[in-house]
């Protein structure tokens, strides 16, 4: 059994402003019994990166709707490894074509969630894979 | 509309259907659900009849077409006269490849354009920036100086052609650039048509770029509403914005009441700063959302042209009837297309333009089947357009005016949507009008709070959206041929503002940039030197880094 509950950091990396899904998301997490830490608009993913460390998190979920994702996941993932924080779960969401997904799961994202994606889907993703 | 008597009359009748012929069949056939309810959650009966508008004043409320309060429209023959502009919003890549896309749809009967500016140009910063990594061309066309902007409009006269630019934060440098890209064509800023969005308040509730604290933002805007008022008096000098704060997940109510509340403010700051609400007012355009329930939307665009003509006349006094004309463009909605079964979108998308049409729209963006996926195709756009087209041209709503009004339902809906937002409009006048309320984060919580509801109601199933929560397909075929934005897009860029920088007139652009830092930090108005420093090719960057030197950056507080 787990000491503490899960807790989440929320990102929102790039310059997007698109945030109506990562708010939902946050919230929704809260509402399952999760701290949730939402980032707000526009992190670099040094930041990002900084914020899971310090925050002790672990899962880091990122959203991105502008199509930057393709540069900005992986990047996250890359500091994640450099400062050796790969412990933590990342997954991802946004408008992402399927096409892209497996180099985005290459690269370390544990999933990617589309558009029509369910709360509870992600909600049982989390829990499954934080006890294992 | 009906007197005394007759309203009785109907009542009794009513009453005598409830308990005989409808009490036998709900009897025997309950219906489907308990309560019926709006998109929006506003609850409807089973049936509507004169009952319903009986306080309905013909004169006062609905008037004729192009008279006040202009609920049947804001022009006397509407599409009878000239179709709305079909005004595709459109760019991505670089300059080049969206000049082609805009004569594609020029090509193709498009009567306006609209563009699309990548997030870094939205946001102030060069492509050569470290923030803009990635970024570069996604979302939009991606300008970094005139020289850009030249290349973007290159073959397209702007004396012909109207352009809507979807800019805020810095809108007034984009401004800045049309204005020089004209000149050099040989066309004078008087016969220049199109809209800038500039609409920075609308960021800081709902779409998020915004690069300035708002003092200094509204100070921006209404030097704009200035400028243009003297020298571009065929410029819409804002678009009040709708859109982005429905997408963000709020009910029309909400929509119409905080889109409002925005104008109010904007005209407040434009009066404060000296300017009569005549001379500026006409040139104020607005921007709505349309989503999925048709008779409510066609409701929400009539109760939003009658409150803010209401609003102009008896709270600001407006003598001009332009003054109290809501002209609006609409742009379908973004979050109601599926990435499920996305053909699907395509009827979601005619019901949607239908009711902006039905709704009385100026000009029209539809949506592309694909938009849940990646920036529309080619082909999608097109089917986009055509579908503008068929409701022009086949459909028969066209032939006459606002055909829904005395519809017992959209004038009692239409009734509803205006009180409830002019409640609205009251609260946050008590919380000290639309800037401090968005400061308090009233807006983005109201937002939020129906964002979240309507997601619930979605996971519950207890609303159906066809393809993702009911008539599911086992195995998705996935549509073939979408858009790619070139990754080289980015590098491609930075070698311009390279070579740029390394060609233009260095002092020139540095004696630009100074005069600018000096008149910001005066109260001059900031249109002429933004525009000097455009025609000597200062970057977008290079501006708004003078800008935040001397204004600061916004910090938002985050809530959930």
């Amino acid at each position: 059994m787990r000491e503490r509950p899960i807790r989440v950091l929320i990102a929102k990396p790039g310059l997007d402003g698109h945030d109506r899904g990562a708010k939902i998301m946050a919230r929704a997490l809260r509402d399952a019994g999760m701290e949730v830490i939402y980032t707000g608009l526009r992190q670099t993913p040094e930041q990002i990166v900084e914020t899971g460390i310090q925050e002790d998190v672990d899962v880091i979920g990122m959203s991105i709707l502008s199509g930057a994702h393709t540069h900005l996941f992986p990047k996250v993932m890359q500091l994640l490894k450099d400062n050796e924080a790969e412990d933590i779960l990342v997954i991802g969401g946004g408008i992402i074509p399927d096409e892209d997904i497996p180099a985005l799961k290459r690269a370390g994202l544990a999933a990617i969630f589309t558009p029509g994606a369910l709360t509870e889907t992600v909600i049982d993703f989390i829990k499954e894979q934080v006890q294992k | 509309m009906y007197d005394k008597r007759q309203v009785d009359k109907i009542k009794g009748r009513k009453r005598k259907w409830e308990e005989g012929t409808l009490k036998k069949v709900l009897d025997r056939f309950p219906e489907r659900r308990r309560d019926f309810k709006t998109l929006s959650d506003l609850p409807v009966e089973r049936v509507y009849t004169p009952v319903d508008t009986a306080d309905l004043d013909h004169e006062k409320d609905l008037g004729m077409p192009g008279e006040y309060p202009y609920t049947r429209g804001i022009q006397p023959t509407m599409y009878r006269g000239r179709l709305w502009t079909m005004r595709q919003y459109a760019g991505f890549g670089t300059a080049e490849e969206s000049n082609k896309r805009y004569k594609y749809l020029l090509e193709q009967g498009q009567t306006g354009l609209s563009v699309a500016f990548d997030l870094p140009t939205q946001i102030g910063y060069d492509s050569d920036h470290a923030l803009a990594e990635g970024e570069v061309g996604k979302v939009g066309v991606a300008i970094d100086s005139l020289a850009d902007m030249e290349v973007l409009f290159g073959g397209i006269p702007l004396d012909k052609v109207s352009t809507s630019m979807t800019i805020n934060a810095p809108a007034a440098i984009l401004l800045a650039m049309y204005i020089a890209v004209a000149e050099k064509q040989g066309v004078s800023p008087e016969k220049l048509k199109g809209t800038i969005q500039n609409d920075i308040l609308k960021e800081y509730a709902a779409r998020g770029t915004y690069i300035f604290p708002p003092q200094p933002s509204m100070r921006l805007i209404t030097d704009t509403f200035a400028y243009c008022a003297a020298h571009l008096p065929n410029w819409n000098t804002i678009s009040i914005s709708g859109y982005h704060i429905r997408e963000a997940g709020c009910t029309a109510v909400q929509e119409v009441a905080f889109t409002l509340a925005d104008g109010i403010a904007y005209v407040e700051a434009a009066i404060e700063a000296g300017l009569d609400v005549d001379d500026f007012a006409p040139r104020l355009s607005f921007f709505f959302n349309s989503q999925m329930d048709l008779l409510e939307e066609v409701a929400k665009f009539r109760a939003a042209r009658r409150l803010w003509a209401r609003i102009m006349k008896e709270r600001f006094g407006a003598q001009n009837p332009r003054s109290s004309k809501l002209r609006f463009h609409t742009q379908t909605a973004g979050c109601a297309l599926t990435a499920q079964q996305p053909d699907n979108n395509v009827v979601r998308v005619t019901l949607q333009a239908l009711a902006a049409v039905l709704g009385g729209t100026q000009s029209l963006h539809t949506n592309s089947r694909d938009e849940a996926l990646a920036l529309p195709s080619e082909d999608s756009v097109r089917i986009a357009l055509r579908t503008q087209q068929v409701i022009a041209h086949e459909s028969g709503v066209t032939n006459t005016i606002d055909p829904l009004a005395g519809s017992y339902y959209v004038e009692s809906l239409t009734d509803k949507i205006e009180t409830e937002a002019r409640e609205y409009i009251e609260k946050i006048d008590v919380l000290g009008g639309a800037v401090k309320a968005i400061e308090q984060g009233f807006m983005q919580r109201e937002i939020q709070e129906s964002a979240y509801q309507y997601q619930r109601s979605v996971e519950s199933k207890d609303r159906v959206v066809v393809g993702v929560n009911k008539f599911q397909l086992e195995a998705e075929t996935l549509p073939e041929g979408l858009l790619k934005v070139d990754p080289a897009v980015g590098e491609y860029q930075k070698e311009r503002i390279a070579l740029l920088k390394a060609d233009r007139d260095a002092e020139a652009v540095a004696a630009a940039l100074k005069r600018l830092e000096e008149t910001a930090q005066s109260d001059g108005n900031l249109l002429p030197p933004i525009i000097a420093a455009a025609k000597v090719y200062a970057t977008i960057g290079e501006i708004c880094d003078v800008l935040r030197g001397v204004f600061g950056e916004y910090e938002t507080s985050v809530i959930f």
